[in-house]
């Protein structure tokens, strides 16, 4: 394997990481905070959906995307209620938005659009394109560093900068800032926020709502920079995909940016079954090679990779004791 | 000299659906002193605190805060008039710092790094003036609970409260951190502090408080000067007939020995030996009281008997060797050795908490020729059966459908003990007989296991109340790292000799 192919893999490994990233991090504040949202996915694909349709519909891609992340939002708010407000069980709540979405999206871009429930295909402003950054041309004839600038870091939608640098501002607002601190603090042991007189409720639904909104951004970005137009059940698991690797992350913000870096290698290996066989030599069924993520989701959810210690008050409604 | 009270409720009313928790209570505390509160369990005085530090909101009443007609809606509130709580069960973050825990809620401004850095400044100041010693950087979870406690106190001083609500501080406690906890206490009476200690303790209120209220079944019966009263006079209050303190007992019989324990070892799942080659014997007619802190072994002693743990050694009943790992170690092989059980933890390993009172007294019984119906279990005569047993342990209410959840804790230990009692074993192991349980209960288990051990049976009784041991035992043996460190006859020793055998200081006599 020559290095440029080594950077196109992983350049490809960078794009497919985003959506997984996003959504990964969405579960980590929401989980963080005690929600588990199992409702992921369902968020991806109504904002996958919302924001490609809004896009055709307007030409704009921003509106596109404030419309993806106002469907997302919407979504949470119903989880927010039924199992923060009503302490309902969150895993009925999350099940219930996945089948909403997957079922309305097909619905209403079929009444919409009549094309057998997609989208338009998304053209011009439509669409998230691939910025090229400051130098990315002058330098690309630099050795080594010039392709991976070129190649790797340049060259990606503004959303996969957006995705990436939520990795540090997560990590600065949970362990640098009180609201972070409280975050964190609720997820472990409401009681004691209670006590020290702040608001469950508030915090428990300021990180649903942080979750719906980079949900939003997840899912646009899958209809409307990495694909060109929404499809039946775009999401394609991703969002449970994004639940592994939080959990193979320990619900850390770093960790979780390798979790799905190392999600997005394999979804990019699949597009090159050409590379594995030059490395080890015997030709791989391109079908195993899809199967590879979910292969992954799963050994890591039987609980294969480590001990992860979820946040102690995570899936439990909080209720004043007496 | 008139000064206005810390705390003054007036008229302070209740009520949660049918269950009036507190009626129409009026208390006035004075500034810079120790006031307690006492009652049973379910008196209300929970319910009177969490109003005053606004989990609840009182149906009638008023409440001033240093002469202030005050509204406490949320903790908020509380804080801002200047209350602390430190509550039974500690509201902590385990897997934070004790200094994290501390600013939690309190921070000084939207930034962590400063918060935290004043607060260290802040905490050792507090520490110094009042003798509060913790570790600003441990976790909560490795600390021990007397620290988690102290952290608790910090708390609330970090939020400036200058009315500090201690609820059953001590139930967790070793002797020694209550002791060191009453020592902070009178240290932060003689600041100024207000303190409003609730307990179910007679001895703690009569050692540390200037006056005590007495609250019975929702109701302030009493606030007297605490100089001025004695325990004998508080019981009576509480409970509101006279209540025996002492255990009125004649001496042991003893006869054959029951139980024998031979060189017993127990490994937990880690490996780790946390019985070391323990000899016991007890005899008929003899209550053997195993005194020591929690956490010594008592526990494993208790579960490799009681035939849910596994160990190695040579026990015998009445002279029958018992299976201590194969097929016939378990609970339904050592009843038929003629051995009953009332474990330590009632609502995990006593009873079933959802479960109606008569399934819980079928429990282990449910073989029994009396309670089945051919192959079925004949849950008429269960109930009947059970209803027999309420009576006579005058468990309230008497009603074998109410699900044990929605019994006080001295009557659902009173299930369990009629339920194992009136089999009539042959040896009782007892553990924490009343641990949660109100006072009037404690007098009636301790008369029933006299009655036991004068009917010629033979009692292990495993406690962390040293005054239960003292009261009940013939014999004391101290446990302490999973060795005996010597028994004694309650007459030849007393509570310092006692204390130190449970430290592990002491040699065998």
């Amino acid at each position: 394997m020559d290095f440029l192919t080594l950077i196109q893999l992983l350049d490809s490994a960078v794009r497919l990481a985003t959506p997984l990233l996003l959504a990964c991090l969405a579960g980590l504040y929401s989980e963080r905070a005690g929600i588990f949202d199992i409702g992921l996915e369902g968020k991806m694909l109504a904002a996958a959906f919302f924001s490609a349709a809004i896009a055709a519909l307007t030409g704009s891609v921003w509106i596109g995307l404030l419309a993806g992340i106002a469907a997302s939002l919407a979504l949470s708010a119903i989880h927010g209620v039924a199992s923060i407000t009503f302490r309902g069980n969150q895993l009925i709540s999350g099940v219930a938005i996945n089948f909403l979405a997957a079922g309305l999206t097909v619905l209403i871009a079929q009444s919409w659009f009549k094309q057998g429930g997609r989208t338009p295909s998304l053209i011009g402003n439509a669409r998230f394109e691939p910025i090229t950054l400051p130098f990315a041309e002058a330098l690309q004839n630099v050795p080594v560093l010039g392709p991976i600038y070129y190649e790797l870091i340049s060259g990606h939608s503004i959303l996969v900068y957006i995705a990436f640098a939520a990795v540090p501002f997560t990590w600065w607002l949970l362990f640098r800032t009180r609201f972070g601190l409280r975050l964190r603090a609720v997820g472990e042991n409401p009681a004691a926020v209670d006590t020290a007189g702040v608001s469950v409720v508030g915090l428990r639904f300021a990180a649903v709502g942080i979750c719906g909104i980079l949900c939003g951004i997840a899912g646009a970005y899958l209809s409307t920079a990495l694909q060109a137009g929404f499809v039946k059940d775009m999401a394609a698991g991703r969002g449970f995909i994004a639940l592994a690797a939080l959990i193979f992350a320990k619900w850390r913000p770093w960790y979780a940016l390798y979790a799905c870096l190392l999600f997005g290698l394999f979804g990019a290996l699949e597009t090159r079954p050409d590379v594995i066989e030059n490395l080890i030599g015997v030709k791989v069924q391109i079908q195993l090679l899809a199967a590879l993520p979910y292969l992954m989701t799963v050994i890591i959810l039987a609980g294969f990779v480590g001990k992860a210690i979820p946040p102690r008050a995570g899936g439990e409604p909080y209720v004043k004791e007496r | 000299m008139t000064t206005a009270p810390a705390i003054e409720l007036k008229g302070i009313s209740k009520a949660f659906g049918p269950v009036q928790a507190n009626k129409d209570i009026s208390i006035r505390v004075m500034p810079g002193t120790i006031h307690g509160i006492i009652g049973e369990n379910g008196a209300g005085k929970s319910t009177l605190m969490s109003i005053l530090y606004g989990f609840y909101k009182a149906d009638k009443g008023e409440i001033f805060i240093k002469g202030y007609k005050t509204q406490i809606p949320d903790s908020q509130a509380a804080i801002a008039a200047g209350i602390g709580m430190v509550f039974q069960h500690f509201k902590l973050v385990e897997n934070f710092t004790v200094l994290e825990n501390i600013i939690l809620g309190a921070e000084d401004g939207r930034w962590l790094k400063p918060s935290i850095a004043k607060a260290r400044r802040t905490l050792l100041e507090l520490s110094e003036d009042y003798g509060l010693s913790v570790e600003p950087d441990a976790l909560i979870q490795d600390i021990g609970v007397g620290m988690q406690q102290r952290v608790e106190i910090l708390k609330a001083l970090y939020r400036q409260a200058d009315i500090l609500i201690l609820d059953e501080p001590t139930g967790v406690l070793t002797p020694a951190e209550a002791d060191q906890l009453f020592r902070i206490l009178d240290r932060l009476r003689a600041e100024g502090k207000t303190i409003i200690l609730i307990t179910h303790k007679l001895r703690e209120i009569m050692d540390t408080t200037d006056t005590v209220s007495v609250m019975r079944r929702g109701e302030m019966t009493a606030t007297v000067k605490t100089a001025e009263t004695s325990p004998a006079e508080l019981a009576e209050l509480m409970v509101g007939r006279k209540v025996l303190l002492r255990v009125d007992k004649t001496p042991a019989q003893p006869k054959d020995v029951v139980l024998d324990i031979k060189d017993l070892h127990v490994r937990d799942e880690k490996g780790v030996e946390r019985l070391k080659g323990i000899n016991l014997t007890v005899r008929a007619g003899e209550v053997l009281g195993i005194a020591g802190v929690a956490g010594n072994g008592q526990s494993e002693l208790l579960e490799v008997l009681g035939g849910y743990a596994e160990g190695t050694g040579n026990i015998t009943v009445n002279g029958q060797p018992l299976d201590l790992t194969g097929k016939y170690s378990d609970g339904q092989s050592r009843r038929a050795h003629g051995i009953a059980h009332v474990p330590e933890d009632r609502q995990r390993e006593g009873l079933i908490m959802e479960f109606a009172a008569w399934e819980n007294v079928a429990f282990g019984y449910h073989h029994d020729e009396a309670y089945r119906s051919g192959a079925l279990m004949d849950n008429t005569a269960i109930r009947e059966d059970t209803e027999g047993k309420m009576e006579r342990f005058d468990v309230r209410p008497p009603d074998p459908k109410l699900a044990a959840k929605n019994f006080s804790g001295g009557n659902q230990q009173k299930i369990v003990l009629a339920r194992e009692i009136e089999r009539n074993p042959d040896l009782l192991l007892i553990g924490q007989p009343t641990r949660g349980v109100d006072i009037g209960a404690i007098e009636f288990i301790h008369q029933q296991i006299i009655a036991l051990r004068d009917k010629g049976k033979a009692v292990l009784l495993v406690s962390v109340e040293l005054d239960e041991i003292m009261a009940l035992s013939d014999r004391i043996a101290v446990m302490f790292d999973g060795h005996i460190m010597g028994e004694r006859l309650p007459s030849q020793t007393d509570e310092k000799e006692l204390g130190l055998l449970m430290a592990g200081i002491g040699a065998q006599k």
